[in-house]
């Protein structure tokens, strides 16, 4: 387990590169309300998709991250693993929860309803779950040694999970209500709408990871805190 | 390996035994299963929602759940008088006694599964017409592929507070997939729809089977090391 210091200095770490990021999603919100042209048929509430989209890709890369990393935990046995998963857990609930919120009120205007059970929507929803599992049955274990194991267990098996539960409800048979949704290959997509989109994504990216360092920091802390106490 | 065959049934048989002699587990099982066909029959409305048009959905939520229920106990068991530590000390493989757990717990969920179903039929007025022997398929791949994934969680969640509230939290979001693919084939199926729109279901469901049961014997280890 790392000293207090290099727990501060992850921490801090962390922080300014959350802080970047944050600077960079001021950059997204002016190009996209300033910089891209309104959308033809879906009007303003096509905008909320340069955050909708990255945050929905963050809770995806947060999750897949949560998953490697508890492979390498279970091989290595090393509880720094541990707590990087449980900080990228954290920030894919986070994420998934902002995708969860904007995806609503974009449907409202554009389905008529809050909710569709659209596959894309779906499959988050799924997502938002196993965080939820994940985060709740590190909560409820008390021996940090078996949260780690138990955790990783979980973890592995989320990611495993994820391509079912995303061929499955996309198989699952309906009313697939999908517009005008704008996808990046479209070949229709104006270069500023392209332009703010893949800044939005790279933000995201960066946020993401500086949420992750700050929060796994910040673990290392309450570690290194406890031992010292203990010791 | 055919060492570990015979662990592997041993403490099967051991669990089976010993749900036999009190039969409470399997018998509140059961009951559970048909109240939760009862109560599906009262929460809809009979004059736009013939029995017909839910029964497939009925039959998979009441197995969901019986199945949810029975996974709970099968590692208190192990947890009363430290049990499951005596059989770490045992010379024996922890996939041994993972499959050995799963197997009791396979054959305890199609148990309930076969008392349930006969009453499904009888309450929903289920024309089979010649479509058992495919849903006696799917019911069999449906479930071990989600016993698997639910025998690793009970493992896991008897060290929690709360073991009852934890499981189906953790195991819901986990049975999605097999759920979906079962539900599907079972309309088609009770709709005598021809065999080839099930197919793609079935291999869905077989694929679920091969990569979870796989997992679950990998990282079973890692819950029981100390």
């Amino acid at each position: 387990m790392g000293s207090l210091e290099s727990a501060r200095a992850t921490t801090r770490r962390g922080m300014t590169i959350s802080a970047v990021a944050l600077l960079g999603l001021v950059a997204v919100y002016v190009m996209a309300l300033q910089f891209t042209p309104i959308e033809r048929f879906q009007g303003a509430a096509q905008k909320i998709f340069y955050v909708h989209v990255p945050a929905a890709w963050s809770a995806l890369l947060a999750f897949s991250i949560v998953g490697i990393v508890s492979i390498l935990f279970l091989w290595l046995k090393d509880e720094r693993l541990d707590r990087f998963a449980a900080a990228s857990a954290e920030v894919g609930l986070m994420f998934s929860c902002v995708m969860l919120t904007t995806g609503p009120i974009w449907g409202k205007p554009i389905w008529g309803v809050w909710w569709q059970w659209e596959p894309r929507l779906t499959f988050t929803l799924f997502l938002f779950f196993l965080f939820i599992g994940y985060r709740t049955l590190r909560s409820a274990l008390q021996d940090p040694a078996e949260r780690a194991r138990f955790s990783a267990v979980v973890g592995i098996m989320g990611m495993l999970l994820v391509p079912f539960v995303h061929l499955t409800v996309y198989l699952f048979p309906g009313i697939h209500p999908l517009p005008v949704v704008l996808k990046p290959s479209s070949p229709s997509l104006p270069p500023e709408m392209l332009r703010t989109l893949l800044t939005s994504f790279l933000v995201f990216t960066v946020l993401s990871l500086g949420f992750t360092i700050t929060r796994y920091g910040m673990a290392l802390l309450a570690d290194a805190e406890e031992a010292r106490h203990a010791g | 390996m055919p060492e570990s065959i015979r662990v592997a049934l041993l403490i099967a048989a051991k669990d089976l035994r010993v749900e036999w002699r009190t039969r409470t587990a399997l018998l509140s099982a059961v009951v559970f299963a048909a109240l939760v066909l009862v109560v599906f029959n009262f929460a809809r409305d009979p004059a736009s929602v013939s029995t017909v048009v839910i029964a497939p959905s009925v039959l998979w939520v009441t197995f969901t759940f019986a199945a949810v229920v029975a996974l709970n106990r099968a590692f208190m068991l192990e947890r009363e008088n430290r049990a499951l530590d005596g059989m770490l000390l045992a010379p024996v493989g922890r996939g041994a006694i993972f499959v050995g757990k799963y197997l009791a717990n396979l054959v305890f969920v199609l148990v309930v599964e076969a008392v349930t179903f006969p009453l499904f039929v009888l309450f929903f007025n289920v024309d089979l017409g010649g479509s058992l022997p495919m849903l006696l398929l799917v019911t069999l791949l449906a479930t071990i592929g989600f016993v698997a994934v639910g025998t690793v969680f009970s493992a896991m969640v008897v060290r929690t507070r709360y073991a009852e509230l934890m499981l189906p939290i953790l195991l819901l979001p986990f049975l999605v997939p097999p759920i979906i693919g079962a539900v599907q084939a079972t309309v088609r199926l009770l709709g005598h729809r021809p065999l080839s729109e099930i197919w793609g279901w079935l291999r869905l469901l077989a694929l679920y089977d091969v990569a979870f049961l796989t997992l679950c014997i990998l990282l079973f280890p890692a819950i029981l090391d100390e």
